[in-house]
């Protein structure tokens, strides 16, 4: 009744980006245990654990945080380490954008889901309302899910330092920090990239103080950039 | 105030500020190529970075342990395409064994 073609084909669209989005989301929930645990082990509160969750929202970076601090790194250390890992959102920011106009609030909120799911099934169609429909479909269903599985990881192992070593749990941190890694050491200016900063990370652990060697790693993205003539497919960003 | 809040606190504003700038200030205009190219990069190096140092730092030393293993079987688990869940948890299993066995 009074659906045209374009509807139709728009509906089986927002289907087929649902159920992008619902895998995304799954595949977040275990990530979001192991924040709660590692929360957990660097002595953070279960509403600090949320804070991070629910306030900076961006994976990685609060694993870093929580890693530096835990480690007996500064406050300032942890911080800009973790701030550099969110620097991306910046240019995810920038190619969402056309796809999330609104009034000022509205482009406010969504700003806050401004992280890797949400781009990627935001930027995996090109009509700008589809788009903006899978970055919120995304976007909301991480920050639930991640949220709720920090609260359930940091209940379980809060109490619980020797069996965090009993379960290989502090393990699963650099584990997970290889796992994000992973994907982008196919290409060779990445793998060059990561390659440096590990060296120089590595190097620095014995002589500087805790969380510096990860912020000095940054220095690896100047090495490698060296090398790349250019960089001519212009900004190949996921 | 907690360490852990003052962070938050840095980081909530400061990771607000690069979400928003896009969405909030910059509506259609791209940053320049370079700068994008060098964005793009530096996850890579931190997220190594992180990685090793939390594979075998302790501190402002470098231990070898049962870790190191965990992790090394975490690479395998990726290189042969396991899901996320699954490299987290044959790297704490493995992690476990080898101090079990120890």
């Amino acid at each position: 009744m009074g659906k045209t073609v374009g509807d139709l084909q728009q509906a089986a669209a927002r289907r087929v980006i649902r159920r992008q989005a619902a895998s995304i989301v799954a595949a977040v929930a275990p990530f979001g245990i192991v924040f709660g645990a590692s929360a957990a082990t660097a002595g953070f509160t279960l509403l600090e654990a949320i804070g991070f969750s629910a306030l900076i929202f961006g994976g990685s970076s609060q694993f870093a945080a929580a890693e530096i601090l835990g480690d007996g790194g500064s406050i300032a250390s942890a911080a800009v380490a973790g701030l550099l890992l969110n620097v991306r959102s910046l240019a995810f920011g920038v190619i969402m954008a056309p796809a999330l106009t609104g009034a000022f609030w509205q482009r406010a909120a969504m700003s806050q889901l401004m992280i890797d799911e949400s781009t990627a099934v935001g930027t995996s169609t090109t009509d700008p309302a589809l788009r903006r429909y899978g970055y919120l479909c995304a976007g909301i269903g991480v920050f639930v899910v991640w949220n709720i599985t920090t609260v359930l990881g940091h209940l379980v192992f809060s109490d619980a330092g020797d069996l965090i070593n009993d379960l290989g749990l502090d393990a699963a941190g650099p584990a997970a920090f290889l796992a994000l890694l992973w994907p982008r050491l196919r290409q060779r200016p990445q793998l060059r990239t990561a390659i440096a900063g590990a060296v120089i990370a590595l190097v620095l652990v014995p002589i500087a103080p805790p969380g510096v060697p990860i912020l000095a790693a940054i220095a690896g993205v100047v090495v490698a950039g060296r090398q790349t003539p250019a960089v001519k497919e212009g900004a190949g960003s996921e | 105030m907690s360490d852990a809040v003052a962070v938050l606190m840095i980081m909530t504003i400061g990771t607000y500020a690069l979400k928003s700038v896009g969405p909030l200030v910059l509506g259609a205009r791209l940053l320049p190529v370079r700068v994008q190219a060098l964005v793009d990069l530096l996850p890579a190096a931190l997220l190594a970075a992180l990685t090793l140092v939390s594979t075998v730092g302790s501190g402002a030393s470098i231990s070898i342990d049962a870790r190191l293993v965990g992790v090394v079987v975490a690479g395998i688990a990726l290189w042969r395409r396991a899901p996320f869940v699954l490299v987290v948890l044959v790297a704490a299993a493995a992690t476990a064994l080898v101090r079990l066995l120890a």
